[in-house]
């Protein structure tokens, strides 16, 4: 009986001293509490922008970029020709591949095509390695500035983000061996095949000489040099993937059947 | 700081919990259009290069 009678005026007043106390609760150091928090958050917010949606929403934009470029190469070649392309079956050999010239700096001139990287996997490929080549929206791949061309005798080096900023190179290190790595310039497509994987301190540059750690021998073969950071997510190293020319065609003669699936899809939109 | 935000919010429960909600999407809205961008610009260290010592 006596708890009954004591207990009802007891929770009121605790509410009542509450809502008195209110205006009081805005204090400094809860102000402050409260912006250590919301800064917490707005860290993870921003991992998750940069390493998820805007590399998402970069990713499509420069693979809208590669497919616009590549389409304008194909359309260039087409109206530069009067008659139909020739029967690619038909001409197996094209000899020597086509070099192009130096392009100038931050300038789109090749797409790379990796099928392991995706079915509709397409990057552009501009000159120069600085931040507004491998941060762009429209290419994300940078050319080492002096290192050979597409099909050139010697070393074409590129590097690009593996994660972030549309992540070029995600999935560098699942090629395999004899992977198709396809390289489309003004001229036509170089095929290259993927021989092998290598981690190296950020420092190893002779990984880019014409003949990888052989920076004082002739080059012979015709290499293609990725480069990307290693482990994923760290800059504590740089992971490196060699392939060697395989074949050359011509423009005129289309693209080898695995750039041509991007290419139909991307022609579709 | 928030409890002052939660209690100025008009309507019930559920109104509130719709306003907070609206003006959560705006903050990321705005995070991500302009803030994220230029914060990216300035921490931007992710070196996939190999260059000289």
């Amino acid at each position: 009986m006596s708890e009954r009678v004591d207990l009802p005026p007891a929770a009121p007043t605790r509410r009542t001293l509450r809502d008195r106390r209110r205006p009081a609760q805005i204090s400094v150091i809860g102000v402050f509490g409260e912006l250590l928090l919301t800064a917490g958050v707005l860290v993870f917010a921003f991992l998750g922008w940069q390493l998820w949606w805007n590399d998402m929403v970069m990713a499509g934009q420069q693979s809208n970029a590669a497919a616009e470029i590549s389409q304008t190469w194909i359309e260039d070649d087409l109206s530069s020709r009067d008659t139909a392309p020739e029967d690619a079956a038909a001409v197996v050999d094209f000899g020597e591949p086509l070099v192009g010239v130096a392009p100038a700096e931050s300038e789109t001139f090749a797409v790379l095509y990796v099928p392991r990287f995706g079915a509709v996997y397409n990057r552009s490929i501009a000159e120069g390695i600085n931040n507004d080549v491998l941060n762009s929206s429209r290419s994300g791949i940078g050319h080492y500035p002096g290192t050979q061309m597409p099909g050139e005798v010697g070393n074409f080096a590129v590097a690009a983000h593996r994660s972030a900023n549309g992540g070029g190179m995600h999935l560098i290190n699942e090629l395999q061996l004899g992977d198709a790595i396809y390289v489309q310039t003004a001229d036509g497509y170089y095929t290259y095949r993927f021989r092998d994987l290598e981690y190296v301190a950020p420092t190893t540059v002779d990984v880019i000489a014409p003949v990888p750690h052989n920076a004082d021998v002739t080059p012979v073969d015709r290499f293609i040099t990725l480069t990307s950071c290693n482990p994923l997510l760290s800059t504590a190293e740089r992971i490196i993937a060699y392939g060697v020319l395989e074949s050359w065609q011509p423009t005129s003669a289309g693209p080898p059947p695995e750039v041509a699936t991007v290419i139909n899809a991307q022609a579709k939109g | 700081m928030y409890a002052a935000l939660w209690r100025v919010l008009p309507g019930p429960l559920w109104l509130r919990i719709v306003l907070v909600l609206v003006l959560l999407a705006l903050v990321l809205l705005a995070l991500s259009t302009w803030v994220f961008p230029w914060v990216d610009s300035i921490v931007n260290n992710q070196e996939v290069t190999v260059e000289s010592p």
